[in-house]
């Protein structure tokens, strides 16, 4: 069957609040999403909602044209990590293995005995007595060793330092390649994790603001480098994202693709144009005093 | 590990480049295979899509080939090409821009040629 995930109009709303404004896109197959939003955006709203965890005040969504709520038969392919609360857990580590095992189809005992391994996973440890990082990697080697055709991390590195992440990236990529499937990430930490996306999508205030292939996202933005009233000048009237300045050079990060002309323009006064990254661009689109959403 | 990225240049060019400078300095030989999308995008942390556009345009050069389902292989011939393509492009990359220098300096092409030699001797040329 097919797993191509899509929101269709989706609200939700929690007494007053309005955790998700109509939102609709469509996950292809088998490609790693990042999910950007700042903290409260309505990532793990949006989230727990295709796993099923809540339904959706109004609209739809589905996996494969089926609605995953209580749909139990689609609920063994979808994992979500996230931090859980793991404070009266007094099960070890090798118990939640083998239970995962038992309701996971796909689950691969073996790559999860690697991750184990990779994570130095103390395996006769009651879970309630892991660390904070440990608990994330306990929840990372479930969500990955699960092999689930929809898989979703929800900030799952928390906790997680930095030689941890790092195995998690490495992982989580080699095993991608290995058995392709649909991967959520969700995070802020989008500095050190923009490599893993093939597409993003940015929601800000419950509001979906775009899904964009990465590659083509990081094309909305360049540096520009050059002496101060030079690089002052060329800059006028763009959307200005930063601005840094070291004696008489200044660089200026800019929101929006140049034209030939001014790429022409730009080396002609010698200008340096460069690259900005996907982190500069994330800050710049969710603002929040920013009230005119950029729309592509 | 591996050396930042210069980012006034596009990535995925520096990706095929440094696959370039490795089969020029004989890291990797005719017929070796070359590491794989995922460990090139785990090494450098780049992200696939700018990978597979450096390594599509080295397929596109004959420099390396694809076997399907096992791989991707520097190409027969893939040294040679590329040392040719550097000799073309050594003029305009070196010659030029050292001579533009040496004009602003005053250095003449005399001692241009006076300087190389005293570097030959020094060995401070060498690889």
């Amino acid at each position: 069957m097919s797993y191509e995930t899509a929101f269709h109009q989706v609200n939700m709303t929690y007494g007053n609040f309005q955790a998700l404004k109509d939102i609709s896109f469509r996950l292809e197959e088998e490609k790693i999403y990042g999910l950007l939003g700042r903290n409260g955006a309505g990532k793990s709203t949006l989230l727990s909602l295709l796993a099923a965890y809540r339904k959706p005040s109004t609209g739809t969504v589905t996996i494969g044209g089926q609605e995953v709520f209580e749909n139990s038969q689609l609920m063994s392919q979808v994992a979500l990590s996230y931090n859980t609360d793991y404070s009266e857990e007094s099960d070890k580590v090798k118990d939640m293995l083998d239970a995962a095992a038992c309701y996971r189809p796909n689950f691969d005992s073996s790559y999860a005995e690697h991750l184990v391994k990779q994570f130095k996973l103390p395996r006769d440890k009651q879970v309630k007595k892991l660390s904070n990082g440990m608990k994330s990697a306990l929840n990372v080697t479930i969500g990955l060793a699960s092999r689930c055709p929809v898989t979703i991390f929800d900030e799952a590195y928390v906790g997680m330092d930095a030689p941890t992440r790092e195995i998690f990236y490495r992982e989580l990529l080699e095993d991608h390649a290995r058995h392709p499937r649909t991967i959520i990430l969700s995070t802020h930490l989008v500095s050190e994790m923009d490599y893993l996306f093939e597409e993003i999508i940015i929601i800000k205030r419950g509001r979906l603001l775009m899904q964009e292939r990465s590659d083509q996202f990081l094309e909305l933005g360049v540096s520009v480098t050059g002496a101060t009233q030079v690089v002052e000048d060329f800059v006028r009237g763009m959307k200005r994202l930063s601005t840094r300045q070291l004696g008489g050079t200044t660089s200026v990060r800019i929101y929006g693709e140049l034209s030939e002309m001014q790429h022409k323009e730009a080396r002609k006064l010698g200008l340096e144009l460069g690259n900005v990254s996907m982190q500069d661009l994330f800050i710049h689109l969710t603002e929040e005093e920013d009230t005119d959403d950029v729309q592509k | 590990m591996s050396m930042p990225f210069d980012e006034h240049k596009p990535i995925f060019l520096q990706i095929k480049e440094r696959i370039e400078d490795q089969i020029v300095n004989d890291q990797l030989r005719e017929q070796d295979q070359i590491p794989s999308t995922t460990q090139l995008v785990n090494f450098y942390k780049i992200n696939h899509l700018t990978i597979s556009k450096g390594i599509s345009l080295l397929v596109d050069a004959g420099i390396i080939y694809k076997k399907r389902g096992v791989g991707m292989f520097v190409a027969e011939g893939a040294k040679q090409k590329l040392l040719e393509q550097r000799k073309d492009v050594f003029v305009d990359g070196y010659i030029v821009p050292m001579m533009q220098e040496a004009g602003k300096l005053g250095i003449s092409e005399s001692d241009i040629i006076a300087l190389m030699k005293q570097v030959k001797g020094s060995g401070r040329n060498e690889l």
